[in-house]
């Protein structure tokens, strides 16, 4: 038999009039995007803030305050402590008073002449991946030995100052991701749970309707839910936290399409193993803080060991997360991204096509 | 017992249903047993069985809902098994749970079936306006489905399940909810639609609506125990019916469950009613005769069976029969 469009379209208006009745779910469209991006926006803000620092300055100089104070000036860092020793701060990182110190060497000014060696040292408490992640982003790169000063300019600082850096403009595009993740494969995976649940399964199954024209019809109206979604979370951040978008719009229309696509699958897979709507929700859970907690998201991606890496390529949030901050933040075309596509468009298949084989027009 | 009907004038020879050896069974519950049947076009046809006899089932088998474990079925000359799809757009089910959805209004509901069954845009209307007028939902078009009483939801889930005007209506218990008048008004729609070529398949545990059927089926555990037109099912019991008016008519209820030949007892306000061996001879007098020996005062009359008497009798066979 044919695939009806007609059909198709039948489930996908259902599906609008089912959202317009159910407020809650309805609010929860608009809702959790914009408490999540007020939530994570602002504590994300203040923790990668005003980290503890510890100060010492061998130098002394007049450069060396200098430096100091543009340090200070980025707001990551507060200089809560000034020492004379690089040990004395070593000691003050394991008690836990400071996350990150600052040794400027007695040969400082020396050292921005010449161009072989590290300015400054930084000493980080690597313990919290997001302060070394933020540190790492402080300095830039200083870390000894690696091709450093190339001229007088305290480039690593400058490196800081790119408001790349600034972590809000990091986490709110990858933001995106982490709500559609949790939205989408929440609706889906209770969309057939429910029709189960309520009786209206069997009615359904006893018509013509296919089962592709009935997952397709599931997941159309969610595809424009989640389009509105990445719209919130985009101008709320550009709106209170001055993210930048920095690529073309379609490029991101684009893959923002493949990775909802994915992810509803995901949920209307759940939705065809789970019994309940209960269990829909835990499944949903299960599924959605490995991708949160291992996508890049929350925590480095290279900080993370090896075996948690693989994992996380097999997560359509993983290479969301990529894809978002690749074409908001630096700019980058599809064309650059395509490593990133083709994981979700096979996530895609895979997870539609174990939805299908699992969903039966039968009772039994 | 089986019977074959010469079916109504115009109708098609070829029967709308037939199956044999239909069995289903549910790891170890045999939840239909070797059901042979032949259900003949327009008639309404009655499912007659208490709870988990497998009305429900055969019917899901028939409508390709559930495969069956053993025997095979015939619907509209499709194996519902293998033709579930084709089949689909020529029957109708209505499920025995309200099974529309009850956050969307009479009106949606419809219109999303009538595009489920790809109707045109003009036919889709046509048939939607038509279906609220024939079963009187025009004023409740806006309503949502849910706050529907019980005859409004059964009215119009039969309208969602004669949208597309289906051959064969399957109808799962479809007036448990509904209050006598509304299942009157109901069983006229049935007959109505009957009248224009549909054939109905409707499962019940009422006597009265067992009735009305052309031909019934009497269900018991999964087991086809008796079929035949409700006449000729009365006509053929194989026990004898005895009216008892007795003074202690408990007392005498007992006494007569102690009878080897008596079948079974029911009391209908002060009246009994008893079913007997019917080898057994002047069965009225043996009963007063053994209630008098009791000491139990009591006129015992023969009388006709009624279609209770015939489900009594064609399921007494497994007294332990949980219903």
């Amino acid at each position: 038999m044919k695939l009806s469009i007609t059909r198709i379209g039948a489930i996908a208006s259902k599906e609008f009039l089912h959202l317009r009745r159910d407020r809650l779910t309805g609010g929860m469209i608009a809702g959790i995007p914009i408490m999540m991006t007020l939530l994570f926006g602002f504590a994300i803000n203040q923790d990668v803030r005003h980290l503890h620092a510890g100060l010492a300055d061998l130098a002394n100089t007049q450069a060396s305050r200098a430096l100091a104070a543009d340090v200070v000036a980025t707001q990551v860092v507060d200089i809560v402590e000034h020492r004379a020793t690089a040990a004395e701060l070593e000691e003050l990182l394991v008690r836990g008073r400071i996350s990150v110190g600052l040794v400027i060497p007695a040969d400082f000014e020396r050292r921005l002449a010449g161009s072989g060696r590290p300015i400054a040292q930084l000493l980080v408490d690597g313990g919290d991946p997001i302060v070394l992640g933020a540190a790492r982003g402080l300095a830039g790169m200083p870390i000894p030995g690696a091709a450093a000063s190339r001229s007088a300019e305290p480039f690593a600082v400058r490196a800081y100052f790119n408001p790349e850096r600034r972590s809000s403009i990091h986490i709110v595009p990858g933001l995106c991701g982490v709500i559609l993740t949790l939205t989408m494969t929440l609706f889906t995976s209770i969309a057939i749970v429910r029709e189960r649940e309520h009786g209206n399964l069997e009615l359904l199954i006893t018509t013509p309707v296919q089962t592709l024209e009935l997952m397709v019809g599931k997941i159309v109206p969610y595809v424009l839910i989640g389009y509105l979604q990445v719209a919130l979370v985009l101008t709320l951040g550009a709106v209170l936290f001055e993210v930048p978008f920095r690529g073309a719009v379609l490029d991101l229309v684009v893959g923002a399409g493949v990775f909802v696509a994915a992810t509803l699958t995901l949920g209307l897979f759940i939705s065809t193993v789970a019994t309940t709507q209960f269990q829909a929700f835990q499944l949903t859970f299960v599924t959605f803080l490995p991708q949160m907690l291992l996508s890049g998201f929350m925590f480095p991606f290279d900080g993370m060991p090896r075996p948690a890496q693989i994992l996380a390529e097999g997560f359509p949030l993983t290479h969301f997360v990529r894809i978002v901050r690749a074409i908001v933040l630096r700019g980058a075309d599809l064309e650059q991204l395509r490593p990133e596509i083709w994981p979700l468009g096979v996530f895609f298949v895979i997870a539609m096509s174990l939805a299908m084989l699992r969903f039966r027009k039968r009772l039994d | 017992m089986q019977t074959e009907l010469t079916p109504p004038n115009g109708a098609s020879a070829e029967p709308a249903i037939r199956t044999h050896g239909l069995t289903r069974r549910f790891g170890d519950l045999v939840a239909v047993d070797k059901i042979d049947l032949t259900v003949p076009r327009q008639r309404i046809f009655g499912f007659l069985g208490p709870n988990g006899s497998g009305k429900s089932t055969t019917i899901r088998m028939l409508c390709g809902l559930l495969l069956p474990s053993e025997g095979s079925a015939e619907v509209l000359g499709l194996d519902p098994s293998r033709d579930a799809e084709a089949l689909r757009t020529r029957i109708g089910y209505m499920t025995q749970r309200f099974s529309l959805y009850e956050d969307l209004s009479v009106v949606e509901n419809l219109r999303f079936l009538a595009q489920i069954h790809s109707m045109t845009r003009d036919r889709r209307k046509t048939r939607v306006d038509e279906q609220l007028a024939r079963f009187d939902l025009a004023v409740r078009a806006d309503q949502l489905a849910g706050t529907l009483s019980g005859g409004q939801k059964q009215r119009l889930a039969l309208a969602a399940a004669t949208l597309h005007e289906p051959e064969l209506l399957f109808l799962d218990e479809p007036t448990s909810a509904v209050d006598p008048q509304s299942r009157r008004d109901f069983w006229e729609t049935l007959f109505d639609l009957v009248d224009q070529g549909a054939t109905i398949l409707v499962s019940t545990h009422f006597m009265d609506e067992a009735e009305r059927c052309h031909e019934l089926a009497i269900l018991d555990e999964g087991r086809l125990v008796a079929s035949g037109e409700p006449q000729e099912l009365m006509a053929a019991i194989d026990a004898a019916v005895i009216e008892i008016e007795a003074q202690r008519s408990r007392e005498a209820s007992k006494q007569l469950e102690t009878l080897p030949y008596v079948q079974s007892v029911a009391q209908l306000g002060n009246r009994l009613h008893a079913l007997v061996d019917s080898n057994l001879e002047e069965p009225a007098a043996r009963l007063q005769h053994a209630l008098a020996e009791a000491g139990l005062e009591a006129r015992c009359r023969e009388t006709t069976a009624n279609l209770e008497d015939v489900f009594v009798a064609a399921t007494r066979d497994r007294p332990e029969a949980s219903p």
